[in-house]
C-alpha cells in the first residue's frame, strides 16, 4: 500500500488530499494542468515538503507527528520526468550506473542488462546524451531508474515531451515494464490515453484535491465523471484474443469470458493475448432493434443501466450493460428521447471502432 | 634580455597570482554554490559585497585592507596575537589583498556555471541515491567545469594586473612585494622606456594568450535540448 496524506498551500488552491494507492500495478493520477499531480509525486519522492505523512508498505518516509522525513537519496524509488534529466557529462552506461553503483548488492533485484534489454538501449550505450533523440533519451532515464531497483517507480508525464511517433517507440517498452516488473507505479499524466492505456488504478484530481479513486475499468464507465475526460470520454475492456480472420484481417476479442465480443482490426496480437480494448463514447451508436443493411460490424445486444447529462446542455450519457461488461454511450438528448431510452431497457450498441491498446 | 631583478619580478608576480588562485578557488566554490543556490533575502546584499572590488578604485581597496591589517587593526591585532606578525609589506600581505581584490573573478563565473545547472538534474541525481556531497562532487563540479576553466583565468590574471592594492600594501620590496606591474611603474619613473616596453609588451602577449586559451578551452558544446 502506497499511503499519502498530504496538505500544502500552493498559488490559488491547496493542495490537500488522503491517498492509499495499491502497491501493485500502475496508479494514474489524473487532472488538468496545475491540479497538483507533479506536487504530488515530488511530495512521494521526498523532493518537496508538503505537511502530513507518506509511507510505502510498512516503511515510513515521512511522517509530521512523529517529526520522522526521509531525504530523497534514502528513499527506495525510481524517478522519471518528461525531460528525462539525463547527466550531459556521461554518457549513457555512466548515466545507467549512477544509480546502480550508489546501492547495496543485497538490493539489487533488477539487473543492469535485463534493464537495458526491456528498454531496448543496447545498442547507445557509448553515446552521449545530447546524440539521442527524445524518445531514446526517455527509455535511458527510465532504465537508469530502474537500475537501481526501486520499490516505486514515480512517472511524471513521461511520454509528454515526445511527439505522436516518438510516443508510440516509447509506449510499448512501459507496457513490458508493467508485465515484467513488479514494481508500482505512480504514473501522472493529463492524457486519458496514456491512462486508459497504461494505468491500472486511477486517480482522478482538481485543484489540489481527489475528485474520485477507483479501478480505471470501473471509473471510466461511471456516467458523473467523463466531463472530466472530455471528447475522448469511453471505457476500457479487458479481452482476449480468441479468433484471428485471415481473409478479412480482423480479430475477434472475447470479453467477459465471451460472453460478449467486439471484431477489431487484426495487429497481429497472437490468439489467446491478453489485451485492453478502448470504446470511446462517441463511437458508439443505440438502437432499438437489431439493425441489417448497416456497415457497423459490431452490435451487441445489451441493457440500458444509467443515463445522465453530458458536459453540452444537447448531450446525454448512457450507459449500457453488454453481456458482463458496461459501456458508454454518447447521444444526443433528441436522439434518447426519440428512442424513448429508459433504465432497464434492451437495446442494441453499435460500436464502430475499437482500439487495441496492448 | 631581462635583468635579474626583473625575473624576479616575474616569478614573485606568477607566485602571487598562482597562490591567490588556488586560495580563491577553495574559497570562492561554496560562496558560488551558496549564491548561486540560496532562496535567501539577503542574498543581493552578499552578491553585492562580492561585486565590490570591481567597482571600487584598487587604492580604496588597499587603503582600508591597510587599516585593517596594519599594528592597530583588528586583522593586524590578531596576526599578531597569532604571533605572525604584520602582514602589510609581506608577501602573506600581498596574498590576502589579492584575494580580496580579485574575488569577484572567480565568485562570478563559478557563480553563473552553477545557476546553469538545471535543479532537475540535482534532483534526478537525488532520487538516484547521491547525498548532497555525493551530487555537489559527481554532478555539480564536473557540470560546473567551463566555469572552474574560466575563474582560474581571469582570478589568475587579474591578479597579475593588480597595481593599486599592490602599492598601498605591499610597497616596493625587491623580491618580496615588488611584482611585474610595479617594477614597470618604476622603470616609466626612471624613464626607461625600453625596459619598460619589454615587461608592458610581456604582459600584453600573456594576457592574449590567455584569453585566446579560454575562450578555445571553454567553447560552447551542444547542450542538451527538446528532441
Amino acid at each position: 500500500m502506497i499511503e499519502a496524506r498530504l496538505s500544502l498551500p500552493r498559488r490559488g488552491f491547496t493542495l490537500d488530499l488522503s491517498l492509499a494507492l495499491p502497491a501493485r500495478g500502475v496508479s494514474a493520477l489524473f487532472g488538468p494542468s496545475g491540479c497538483g499531480k507533479t506536487t504530488v509525486l515530488r511530495a512521494l519522492a521526498g523532493l518537496e515538503r508538503a505537511a502530513g505523512r507518506v509511507a510505502l508498505g510498512g516503511e515510513v518516509w515521512q511522517d509530521d507527528a512523529s517529526g520522522a522525513f526521509v531525504p530523497t537519496h534514502r528513499r527506495a524509488i525510481g524517478y522519471v520526468i518528461q525531460e528525462a534529466a539525463l547527466f550531459p557529462h556521461l554518457d549513457v552506461q555512466g548515466n545507467l550506473a549512477y544509480g546502480l553503483k550508489r546501492i547495496a548488492p543485497a538490493v539489487r533485484r533488477i539487473a543492469l542488462d535485463q534493464v537495458v534489454e526491456l528498454l531496448g538501449i543496447g545498442h547507445l550505450l557509448a553515446r552521449r546524451p545530447d546524440t539521442l533523440s527524445g524518445g531514446e533519451r526517455q527509455r535511458v532515464a527510465i532504465a537508469r531508474a530502474l537500475a537501481t531497483s526501486p520499490r516505486l517507480l514515480l512517472m511524471d508525464e513521461p511520454l509528454a515531451a515526445l511527439d505522436a511517433k516518438r510516443k508510440a517507440e516509447v509506449l510499448p517498452y512501459l507496457d513490458r515494464l508493467h508485465e515484467e516488473l513488479g514494481i508500482p507505479v505512480v504514473y501522472v499524466s493529463h492524457s486519458i490515453d496514456e491512462v486508459a492505456r497504461l494505468a491500472d488504478h486511477l486517480v482522478l484530481m482538481d485543484a489540489g484535491r481527489v475528485v474520485a479513486h477507483g479501478a480505471v475499468a470501473d471509473m471510466l464507465a461511471r456516467l458523473d465523471l467523463p466531463v472530466a475526460f472530455g471528447d475522448d470520454a469511453g471505457v476500457v475492456l479487458d479481452a482476449v484474443v480468441a479468433e484471428r480472420d485471415a481473409r478479412w484481417q480482423l480479430a475477434r476479442l472475447d470479453v467477459d469470458g465471451g460472453a460478449c465480443h467486439f471484431w477489431a482490426r487484426d495487429d497481429g496480437a497472437p490468439v489467446g493475448r491478453r489485451v485492453r480494448l478502448r470504446v470511446l463514447a462517441r463511437d458508439i451508436s443505440l438502437t432499438r432493434t437489431q439493425q441489417s443493411g448497416t456497415s457497423i460490424g459490431n452490435q451487441l445486444p445489451g441493457t440500458v443501466e444509467a443515463i445522465a447529462d453530458d458536459e453540452h446542455p444537447a448531450l446525454a450519457l448512457v450507459r449500457v450493460r453488454v453481456g458482463g461488461v458496461p459501456v458508454v454511450a454518447r447521444l444526443t438528448k433528441r436522439s434518447a428521447d426519440s428512442l424513448g431510452l429508459a433504465e432497464g431497457q434492451t437495446v442494441w450498441a453499435q460500436v464502430k471502432t475499437v482500439a487495441l491498446m496492448e | 634580455m631581462m635583468s635579474p631583478a626583473e625575473w624576479s619580478a616575474v616569478r614573485l608576480t606568477a607566485e602571487l597570482a598562482a597562490v591567490t588562485t588556488m586560495l580563491l578557488l577553495v574559497v570562492g566554490t561554496p560562496m558560488a554554490w551558496w549564491l548561486a543556490r540560496t532562496h535567501s533575502r539577503s542574498k543581493p546584499f552578499w552578491a553585492a559585497l562580492v561585486a565590490m572590488p570591481l567597482v571600487l578604485p584598487p587604492t580604496v581597496i588597499g587603503f582600508y585592507l591597510l587599516l585593517l591589517m596594519g599594528p592597530h587593526g583588528p586583522v593586524g591585532q590578531f596576526t599578531q596575537w597569532l604571533g605572525i606578525g604584520r602582514l602589510p609589506f609581506t608577501f602573506a600581505g600581498l596574498v590576502v589583498a589579492s584575494v580580496v581584490y580579485s574575488l569577484p573573478f572567480v565568485v562570478q563565473p563559478l557563480q553563473q556555471a552553477f545557476e546553469a545547472i538545471p535543479e532537475r538534474t540535482l534532483e534526478a541525481a537525488a532520487t538516484l541515491r547521491a547525498g548532497p556531497w555525493d551530487r555537489f562532487f559527481t554532478v555539480a563540479l564536473p557540470l560546473a567545469r567551463p566555469g572552474f576553466v574560466t575563474a582560474s583565468v581571469l582570478g589568475f590574471a587579474h591578479t597579475v594586473g593588480e597595481f593599486g592594492v599592490v602599492l598601498m600594501i605591499g610597497g616596493n620590496i625587491p623580491g618580496e612585494t615588488r611584482v611585474l606591474s610595479v617594477a614597470l611603474y618604476d622603470h616609466v619613473e626612471a624613464l626607461e622606456f625600453e625596459q619598460a616596453h619589454r615587461l608592458a609588451a610581456g604582459m600584453v602577449v600573456f594576457a592574449l594568450v590567455v584569453l585566446v586559451t579560454l575562450y578555445v578551452v571553454n567553447r560552447p558544446r551542444r547542450e542538451e535540448g527538446p528532441a
